[in-house]
């Protein structure tokens, strides 16, 4: 089975007023048919970076350096902005974080889903709208039609959500890009919204990429964890290895200060921040921040191995870990 | 409702605004040199004649009865007399209005025609030879003061290419203006068929007209291209290009439409540069307009037409950003609905 | 702090030095000028650009490069007058009416609103027409039509500042309100101040330059920019163009200089005023 998404060696960089900002730096992973892959970090660390460069929607100051996106076989890094053009809402779609301000304050909301099925399916106005109103009902929208003629403002945070999430599946891609679908959202609306993702996943076979800070949210719907640190993955893997037996440092750290309501521990912040990408260390970027840093990892920058199958770590410490294992 | 009570709050400012105004103007007026009847009675009047007058002009009633009477007055379209030309202020303004009007419309739709255009290629064709160069032209155009980009165009296209007309007023000495239906030569020389005043009319409104429309583009365009940035960098502008649209129709699609809304608003700021630079732009063209009356009026010592003219600019001002205000909010769905 | 950035950034930094080398040319006039302003030449009248007189003469055969550099003393005494009065009054009345509240703060906000009814130019007409024609009379008017921006200003800031900062003053025993305040306001206030009070520099130059072009304000034989232009205007029609060019021309680069300046600053010092570069 070949995956769905491929992605291998994506970096982007941002010529910015105060210099080269490594953004994304050889990010490598895939998605498969039909999953969720989680990937978490923390803010700033490259994970919408990483989405809109999947979409080609990085814009200057900012540019594709290098790498390759292999989507259902066809590299969208070579392909014209026509050709992307045709990918973009109908093959791969995206929702964004803030859905208020992600949508078009002086349209309708039913207007700015109606278009898009006119534009790619060459619906009439009449086809679009009733199309609409099905994806409203859809997404859990009650008296979608009223609300089909209303404004963002007028509804509420989740609304906006959902509406959104109507817009990226009204063509029913392959591909689901989920940029923070639940940030800033009340915990039992998020929860909804999550449901309903992975309830849509499921119905119409496409794959989630679901972008996240919060490691709850890769528990409840995620098949699969990327964790991206300071612009890199450190480690990719199944969301119960990861939260299980997590191997690259960052990772501990981070499962480590979710808060349990099952038991007594003390919340480890993780020290330091994220390193300024403006100019990285030249090796690993958590170097100055790990508890296991060797020598070794602030001069060479760790590749992303696979530790076991399904688990890959990019770390100087677990290899020297499983090398003295091994004998 | 929401937007109604929008607009009854914008109604309700009005009323204290103008308030304020008319005081400010009565204040001025107070304050003017001369002893208004002494003015009317004439240098040769005697000092029993001139306190008869003062009487009569309620000169010398208490300043709030004297506020009274001019508030009352000015409702009744009494703005005074003017001493040069011997008539009531009301009429010297019918009369020079429209050549003021024919001005400002022109300038308004050359700031407006090129103005907004070019900030929006400014903003999406970002650090591109246009965008440099429409910027120069925003940055240095606010700081050309209005009469010497006039003085300058004047020295160009008269002096030394000849193509303009000397500054000497609306229209050619030896052409006869068009039939009035509006006041306004270039509309009126349309309607009626009259091609010689045509031609004449808009020749000598050319320079005029570009001279205060520059004036006034150069903040426009600066706005305009502000913010349109600002909304090519919103979110929804992004999720649409995520969405499949071509990014021609996003930007003047879904971009502009958000940018025009802003714009609106200033419409009003710019009708009150308009007026400002009217003045200026008339006094160098000799252009018979208000502005023009007020100021040759107080050059001969007639100070009345100019604090009228300071007045009716301002409650035209106030009105102006009010119908701006009610326009914005129908514009925008956020304000409109809830 | 910061100041790199301005001088990093070459164009605010050609500005700046513009800045100080017309103040410090306005400054030193009388030193600097070749000729005295109001000698007349009856034998050079009417002179162009030249290598005697590089500005030209004007119909009474003074040097126009004397004049311009005198004439600059007038306006940037004029600007700097108005603007530093107007930010004083401006101040003083936003911080009252925002910190009093109640009728004092609707007296102001009106008053304000009355003003800014007016557009600024034509307020000052009314009131250099209403006064007379003199330099005081101008920064009178000038100021007068500033005075809302400064006012609206420290009432915005002293209205957050009373809502963050009231609490602690209260805990605070000993210490007056009014002191809190000022030591908590004034800080903040200072960026958007500085920023406002350079922008509004270079529209002083504009207007009074325009008054006295029309007449108001400034008038012989005092010199001035735009009365300057007002002489040579009438030379324009018959090709006389330096009587005209170089008064003009001082005017921009002056105001445009502080309008750089200003621009500049607004980016480093306030981000939350920031326009889009």
């Amino acid at each position: 089975m070949t995956d769905l998404l491929e992605v291998r060696d994506l970096t982007v960089h941002f010529d910015t007023e105060d210099g080269l900002v490594e953004a994304v730096d050889g990010v490598t992973f895939n998605v498969r048919s039909g999953e969720i892959l989680g990937v978490v970090g923390e803010s700033g660390s490259g994970k919408s970076v990483t989405a809109l460069a999947l979409l080609r929607l990085i814009r200057p100051p900012g540019r594709i350096v290098q790498g390759a996106v292999r989507f259902e076989g066809t590299d969208l890094v070579g392909l014209s902005e026509d050709e992307m053009r045709a990918v973009r809402g109908t093959r791969i779609a995206m929702v964004f974080q803030s859905p208020r301000t992600a949508l078009n304050p002086v349209l309708p909301v039913g207007r700015q889903i109606s278009r898009l099925f006119e534009l790619h399916q060459g619906a009439s106005r009449a086809e679009g709208r009733a199309r609409t109103i099905g994806m409203l009902k859809l997404v859990g929208i009650s008296e979608p039609e009223r609300r089909a003629r209303q404004y963002a403002h007028q509804l509420s945070g989740g609304m906006c959500q959902r509406v959104m999430i109507a817009m990226a599946l009204a063509t029913s891609p392959r591909l689901l890009l989920a940029d923070e679908p639940t940030t800033g959202l009340d915990v039992s609306i998020a929860a909804q919204i999550l449901e309903l993702l992975r309830e849509l996943g499921r119905r119409t076979g496409a794959s989630i990429l679901l972008i996240t800070h919060d490691l709850g949210v890769v528990a409840e719907v995620c098949d699969r964890v990327a964790v991206m640190h300071a612009g890199q993955i450190v480690e990719v893997g199944t969301v119960r290895t990861i939260f299980a037996r997590p191997l690259h440092p960052y990772t501990q750290a981070l499962v480590r200060s979710i808060p349990r309501i099952d038991r007594d521990v003390t919340m480890e912040p993780i020290p330091g921040t994220v390193p300024s990408l403006l100019a990285p260390p030249p090796g690993c970027r958590y170097a100055d921040r790990c508890p296991r840093v060797l020598d070794v990892c602030r001069r060479d920058r760790p590749a992303l191995r696979a530790a076991t199958p399904n688990h890959d770590v990019a770390c100087h410490a677990v290899e020297v870990e499983d090398a003295t294992a091994r004998g | 409702m929401g937007f109604g009570r929008y607009v009854l709050q914008r109604l309700l400012l009005v009323i204290p605004t103008l308030f304020g105004v008319t005081l400010i103007a009565f204040t001025l007026t107070y304050l003017l040199p001369g002893n208004p009847a002494l003015v009317k009675a004439g240098a040769l009047a005697t000092p029993a004649h001139v306190a008869e007058i003062e009487r009569r002009m309620g000169l010398d009633r208490p300043v709030p009865v004297q506020y009274w009477r001019y508030v009352t007055g000015l409702l009744h379209g009494d703005l005074g007399e003017s001493s040069s030309t011997g008539r009531p202020v009301l009429e010297d303004f019918r009369q020079r209005i429209p050549a003021t009007l024919e001005l400002t419309l022109a300038s308004l739709v050359v700031a407006v025609v090129i103005g907004i255009p070019l900030g929006v290629l400014s903003a999406v064709h970002r650090d591109t030879a246009l965008d440099h160069l429409s910027r120069l032209l925003g940055v240095g155009g606010v700081a050309m003061p209005s009469f010497w980009t006039g003085l300058l165009l004047l020295y160009v296209f008269f002096y030394l290419l000849g193509v303009a007309p000397a500054p000497l007023g609306r229209i050619a000495a030896d052409v006869t203006p068009p039939t009035r239906i509006l006041g306004l030569y270039v509309v009126d020389a349309l309607l009626t068929a009259n091609a010689t005043a045509l031609v004449s009319s808009l020749h000598h409104l050319m320079l005029p007209a570009l001279t205060l429309g520059f004036a006034v583009m150069a903040p426009l365009t600066r706005m305009v291209r502000a913010t349109m940035l600002e909304i090519l960098e919103s979110d929804y502008v992004t999720a649409a290009w995520a969405a499949g649209l071509p990014r021609r129709r996003v930007i003047y699609g879904d971009a502009l439409r958000n940018a025009l809304i802003p714009v609106i608003t200033l419409l009003g700021v710019i009708f009150g540069f308009l007026m400002a630079g009217n003045v200026v732009v008339e006094m160098v063209f000799a252009w018979p307009g208000l502005g023009h009356y007020a100021v040759t009026s107080l050059m001969t010592k007639d100070p009345g037409p100019i604090q009228s003219f300071v007045l009716f600019v301002a409650v035209m001002y106030v009105f102006v950003n009010l119908g701006v205000d009610l326009l914005y909010g129908l514009a925008d769905p956020r304000i409109r609905l809830r | 702090m910061r100041w790199r950035r301005l001088t990093r950034n070459r164009l605010s930094f050609g500005a700046l030095c513009v800045i100080l080398a017309v103040t410090l040319t306005s400054l030193l006039a009388p030193w600097v000028a070749p000729y005295d302003p109001d000698n007349p030449d009856a034998e050079a009248t009417l002179v162009s650009v030249s290598m005697r007189h590089p500005l030209g003469t004007d119909v009474y055969g003074r040097d126009q490069l004397s004049r311009v550099i005198h004439a600059g003393r007038v306006d940037l005494l004029v600007a700097l007058s108005a603007t530093a009065i107007a930010l004083t009054l401006g101040s003083a009345l936003g911080a009252g009416a925002g910190y009093r509240g109640g009728w004092v703060d609707q007296l102001v906000m009106r008053g304000v609103d009355a003003v800014m009814a007016f557009p600024a130019f034509i307020l000052a007409m009314a009131i250099t027409a209403a006064l007379g024609n003199s330099i005081a009379n101008v920064v009178a008017a000038i100021a007068i039509t500033h005075v809302p921006i400064y006012t609206r200003l420290i009432r915005g800031e002293m209205l957050r500042v009373r809502e963050t900062e009231y609490a602690e003053a209260a805990r605070t025993v000993g210490n007056r309100p009014h002191q809190i305040v000022l030591y908590h306001l004034l800080p903040n206030c200072v960026p958007p101040l500085v920023v406002q009070a350079t922008l509004a520099m270079g529209f002083a130059i504009l207007t009074v330059a325009a008054l006295s072009f029309i007449g108001l304000g400034i008038q012989p034989p005092q010199s001035e920019w735009g009365q300057m232009t007002a002489e040579g205007a009438g030379y324009v029609v018959s090709g006389e163009w330096w009587l005209v060019l170089f008064p003009g021309f001082a005017i921009m680069l002056t105001v445009l200089a502080f309008n750089l300046v200003g621009d500049t600053l607004r980016d480093l010092l306030d981000p939350r005023m920031r326009g889009v570069r």
